[in-house]
């Protein structure tokens, strides 16, 4: 069973072998994506929360818009209500992002990882690139069904949105942007910490209980905090009205954008220095 | 050929390896011997560029290991069987590995079947046994056919079968003209498989010798002696100038070359210092009626333990101080 068959084109062929590119680095990555159940169970939660609690939250919101007050009246946002699912789908890609790296750490196939791949920004940048393309997709294909299937809901009941409307098309889209660059900080949180459990926990902090916080601060602080905390500005990309003290739509996903660079820059730099 | 220059790696204050310089050459098998804890896998993270010494260098084929441009056509490295995500499946654990170093995917088919995992290869690792799962680390190993391979203790948990297997295996890489080095904390098992050896304790290197070499150098050698006049002959060794014990408690480590029947009691005697035959002589010439004579080499694995007895990491609390 052994002998010979190890090596049945004979000893001489090892010298034909060429050098790993960035691009075999990818193709290892997309298919450790798609050859594990997480991923799948992460992205199908992210569609079903997005579109069907959109549609959930749509519907009600639609009843009740007759009933509403005045200001609430005034205040009517068809796009942000049919998106309101998608908000809350992010922690499901947030958990995809942290995963990605940290499960490897769990079960210590990072050190397989690192040792077929030991150029390690390689494995970094593959990961990184293979989960933003696959939530990019799977982001903006929630948030154009939420969106689509919210509006008909609403249709009827009370003012709805159009894609031709001001902002409406760029809203859209930037949820899917928005979902892309927070799979990029999950990834690279998941990379600092390497224990899932950690990063999920740092992870939510960020998204839901800072921001919550804020609200308590005094005025003083809280308007700053909420204008400029990173995931807070990126989602004003989501938004189609701009509230008070927030930033406008592009600045505030560059300011994301930003704070995701920083994060990024500390990870590859730890993933490299770092015994595995 | 992997070679190390003054290897040292450092855990706080704790030393888990300690100056090592040392190569180990193609064609044979370099058996990595140590107790536990002794640096034997920090030493071959260090290789494998995973972990990065606080001083020295290691380089394998004349390159440090982070600069090879296809890492596992060069090397191949079994650490950790374990070392994987139990929810991907066989087949497609080792096709990962494979793109990674642009591995065609035919040898990933071709790995499974030379350790015998074809019928396995749908199945998610984690339903695999120990045994599979080891075998599925040697196959990740072999994907690129690389000229030198490491494994980390690769016949822990594997059955007699199975334990066979690997020693074959290692022998047939060896014989190809690989550079095969495989760590264990078994003198035994090394003895079977391994031409050279390593050994080290508590990070520092004991020995770089053959396993012939090692074996006649550090075996004691001793004479198991059975006779109604044991006491009378054992009077006549001590005078002659050698040790004497009575009757050995350590039969059943010697037992590779001790005779089954070999027993213990009032009647038998160990005699260290003198060889089977002066035992003879002398038990002749004092009419001494010998009914066994049995020269011992005292085992590999107490050679081992002789050798490494200053550099165990752990020892039970009775044998400390």
């Amino acid at each position: 069973m052994t002998g010979a068959a190890i090596a049945p084109a004979g000893p001489d062929h090892r010298a034909a072998f060429r050098a790993a590119t960035f691009g075999d680095v990818l193709r290892s990555e997309w298919t450790k994506l798609r050859s594990v159940r997480s991923a799948f169970w992460a992205l199908t939660v992210t569609v079903v929360l997005g579109v069907g609690l959109g549609a959930v939250i749509s519907a009600a919101a639609a009843h009740g818009y007759a009933k509403s007050s005045v200001s609430g009246k005034l205040s009517w946002d068809p796009t942000g209500v049919s998106l309101a699912g998608v908000a809350i789908a992010q922690l499901a890609i947030a958990v995809l992002g942290v995963l990605a790296i940290s499960s490897e750490y769990s079960s210590g196939m990072i050190r397989t990882s690192l040792t077929a791949v030991p150029k390690r920004g390689r494995v970094l940048a593959a990961k990184s690139l293979v989960f933003a393309a696959v939530t990019f997709v799977v982001g903006e294909v929630t948030s154009f069904a939420a969106f689509f299937v919210g509006q008909a809901l609403i249709a009827g009941h009370a003012p709805h949105a159009a894609l031709g409307d001001p902002g409406v098309a760029r809203a859209v889209a930037g949820a899917g942007l928005y979902l892309t660059a927070l799979v990029v900080l999950s990834v690279a949180a998941g990379t600092l910490l390497r224990h899932p459990a950690a990063a999920i926990a740092c992870m939510i902090a960020v998204l839901f209980v800072l921001p919550a916080i804020a609200q308590a601060l005094p005025d003083s602080w809280r308007n700053p905090v909420t204008e400029f905390w990173p995931t807070q500005a990126g989602s004003q990309l989501t938004s189609v009205h701009p509230a008070a003290h927030t930033l406008q739509p592009w600045p505030g996903f560059g300011v994301m954008c930003l704070f995701v660079a920083i994060v990024y820059t500390i990870a590859w730099t730890l993933l490299d220095r770092r015994d595995a | 050929m992997i070679e190390a220059h003054g290897l040292v790696k450092r855990y706080g204050s704790a030393m888990a390896v300690n100056d090592l310089s040392f190569s180990v050459r193609p064609g044979m098998v370099t058996g990595f011997l140590g107790p536990n804890g002794a640096g034997k896998t920090t030493t071959m993270r260090m290789i494998l560029g995973l972990d990065a010494p606080t001083q020295g260098s290691v380089t394998v084929g004349g390159r440090s290991y982070r600069d090879l441009p296809a890492p596992m056509r060069e090397v191949g490295a079994l650490l950790d069987a374990r070392a994987l995500h139990g929810g991907r499946r066989a087949f497609d654990h080792l096709l990962c590995l494979a793109h990674s170093n642009g591995i065609p995917r035919s040898r990933v088919d071709e790995v499974l079947r030379i350790v015998g995992l074809e019928g396995v290869a749908r199945r998610r690792v984690k339903g695999l046994s120990l045994g599979m799962g080891q075998r599925l680390g040697i196959a990740s190993a072999l994907l690129g056919d690389p000229a030198v391979l490491i494994f980390d203790e690769p016949v822990n948990g594997l059955d007699p079968d199975g334990i066979c297997w690997v020693r074959t295996l290692l022998r047939a890489l060896a014989a190809e003209g690989r550079t095969v080095l495989v760590s264990s904390h078994l003198m035994s098992e090394m003895a079977l498989t391994a031409d050279h050896l390593l050994v080290i304790g508590k990070g520092r290197l004991i020995a770089d010798t053959s396993v012939e070499e090692f074996v006649r150098s550090s075996s004691r050698q001793s004479v198991h002696v059975r006779s109604p006049r044991a006491a009378d002959l054992a009077a006549r060794c001590r005078e002659a100038g050698a040790t004497v014990r009575a009757g050995s408690t350590s039969r059943a480590a010697a037992a590779p070359v001790a005779d089954p029947d070999a027993g213990t009691g009032p009647d038998v005697i160990e005699i260290t210092g003198m060889d089977s035959a002066e035992v003879g002589w002398l038990a002749a010439a004092h009419g001494i009626v010998l009914s066994e004579l049995i020269p011992v080499r005292g085992s590999l694995e107490e050679a081992f333990m002789e050798l490494t007895r200053d550099s165990v990491e752990y020892q039970a609390a009775g044998a400390t101080r």
